[in-house]
């Protein structure tokens, strides 16, 4: 196994000294922290089996590196920080330490799927940032992000009356993640369309947030549904060794 | 005209029944002016979308298996999905089935505790609302069917991502003359340029509206509209067509919010496909649902005589 070294030129390794002379030398400046070990030690053997057990990241192993995931990314062109290739090396190589620098911004996967078509070794790179979410916050290194939040609203909804009404998704999430609703754009949009919209309609989408849309006869699909993500939970917490 | 799918089992999905009423009223609207019958499947179930996805997979593969029973108890064997989030899950769920053992199991399982058939892979097909018009009436047969053409307005098609990513769910695309591209689908140009409108070159057909985390992640989805609006209107189009209901419902969103957050004003409107080519045929905007859109592009199609 070749030897890994951290990159040490990094902003919080700068140090600045006003006034530094050393044995009669003026070295006041910008300085790199070189005394620090660079060897990485301290590795996670497990990180790759464990994303690797979580639903999405199964094919991590595949990866070659080559790249075509970063290079097509939706995220990656508006933030360069935001790096699919560099993440699965890290988690391949057990580098844990430098994966947690980016731990607040890996949820942010918009799920296009142009990693996915590019992949030439179908490692399914959608699905890994989806899994290494989950294991963010399953190990407790990051806090629920709102992503998770939204999808929790929706499935809870779909999963106790097998559809969604838009309306009560959107409002659940805003009160879960404590926005207000009053939002400047939200309302001119709202304005806009009330202005304009048939009465009938009105109606009838008031209506739904009361008489809720629900697919019939759904309880026992709805109790399988919730018997399987209990399942799920116990079989990922404990292929993470967590408590169960 | 092919007489293929003249008869298709129609799964509007959630969000047509909410946010995208529009594009339910124009895809039937659509369907019954072009003497296209489509019967909607019987007390169906959310797809699964993204965030059941994100969830489990697995879960999201049972939820859509659950639909393509519903079309086979029907006796189809065709379902059309208006929607890119259910047209590209029903495909997926497909796939999963019959390619992933794992996923048999658990939509078995599943199946069985809830009352229902398994869904066997390879009974119903599951196709787009551009399939369905492209190949039960064909460009050809549009033009013979326009009353109001669309000449001289300019449009960039938008796909999206969930119509053509990832290519192995669509077994039947990319598979040369006649058949769509998954790297730069042509369906909706064919069928609008039919209808007399002129689709501009537009880059961004199959880029990504941030759809997954339209709420979630608002500023991220917001850059990612706007460049598609701007882009959009760089290229010269008056319209951009959509043909997904978040897609749709994101353009509409983010660009008031770019608005009013970033400053960024663009005057680009947004309508589905199924209301132009509606209008096309002569349908009155009040018919394909124009009023039910979030924004108002009623200047413009007065501009031009549509609707």
């Amino acid at each position: 196994m070749p030897i890994h070294e951290k990159s040490l030129i990094r902003p919080e390794n700068l140090i600045t000294h006003e006034h530094l002379e050393l044995d009669g030398v003026d070295v006041s400046g910008h300085w790199s922290t070189f005394i620090r070990s660079r060897a990485v030690t301290d590795y996670n053997e497990q990180m790759q089996e464990e994303i690797a057990a979580l639903p999405g990241g199964e094919f991590i192993h595949r990866c070659w590196q080559c790249g075509s995931c970063t290079n097509a990314c939706t995220v990656n062109a508006i933030n360069p920080d935001y790096n699919p290739r560099y993440w699965i090396y890290l988690i391949r190589m057990g580098l844990e330490e430098e994966l947690l620098r980016d731990k607040d911004i890996i949820w942010q996967c918009v799920s296009c799927n142009k990693c996915t078509y590019a992949c030439p070794r179908d490692v399914n790179p959608e699905g890994v940032m989806k899994a290494t979410t989950h294991w963010l916050e399953l190990k407790g290194h990051t806090e629920k992000k709102p992503s998770m939040v939204f999808d929790e609203t929706f499935s809870e909804q779909v999963f106790a009356t097998g559809k969604i009404e838009d309306g009560r998704v959107l409002r659940q999430f805003f009160a879960r993640t404590n926005q207000s609703l009053l939002q400047d754009w939200l309302v001119a949009l709202v304005r806009g369309l009330v202005s304009r919209m048939p009465v009938g309609l009105l109606m009838k989408l008031g209506l739904a947030t009361v008489f809720r849309p629900r697919t019939r006869g759904w309880a026992a699909a709805s109790a399988a549904i919730a018997e399987y993500v209990d399942e799920r939970k116990v079989a990922d917490r404990r292929a993470l060794g967590l408590d169960v | 005209m092919s007489g293929k799918y003249q008869k298709v089992a129609y799964y509007p999905g959630c969000a047509l029944e909410g946010t995208g009423h529009a594009y339910d009223r124009s895809t039937k609207e659509l369907g019954k002016a072009l003497g296209l019958e489509i019967a909607e499947l019987e007390n169906w179930n959310c797809c699964g979308a993204m965030e059941v996805k994100n969830i489990d997979p697995k879960l999201q593969t049972y939820l859509s298996a659950r639909n393509l029973s519903i079309a086979e108890n029907m006796g189809f064997d065709t379902v059309m999905a208006p929607c890119n989030g259910c047209y590209h899950n029903l495909k997926k769920a497909e796939y999963d089935l019959a390619k992933d053992a794992a996923s048999r199991e658990v939509t078995d399982r599943l199946s069985r505790k809830a009352g229902h058939k398994t869904y066997e892979a390879g009974t119903v097909t599951t196709i787009h609302a551009l399939d369905w018009i492209k190949e039960a009436i064909g460009e050809d047969g549009l033009k013979a069917r326009v009353k109001n053409s669309l000449k001289g307005l300019k449009i960039a098609n938008y796909y999206g991502c969930m119509y053509t990513r990832p290519r192995h769910i669509f077994p039947e695309k990319d598979r040369g003359p006649g058949s769509e591209s998954t790297s730069k689908p042509h369906f909706m140009d064919d069928l609008l340029a039919a209808a007399g409108a002129e689709c501009v070159e537009y880059p961004l057909k199959t880029a990504c509206c941030g759809g997954a985390h339209t709420l979630s992640d608002c500023d991220t989805s917001t850059k990612l509209v706007l460049n598609l609006l701007t882009t959009a209107e760089a290229c010269g189009a008056d319209v951009i067509a959509t043909e997904c209901p978040t897609c749709h419902t994101g353009l509409e969103m983010h660009q008031v919010r770019a608005e009013k957050i970033f400053g960024k004003k663009t005057s680009v409107k947004i309508l589905y496909f199924t209301q132009l080519l509606g209008m096309a045929l002569g349908l009155s905007a009040r018919r394909v649902g124009v009023r039910e859109n979030l924004s108002d592009p009623s200047n413009l199609l007065r501009e031009r005589g549509l609707g």
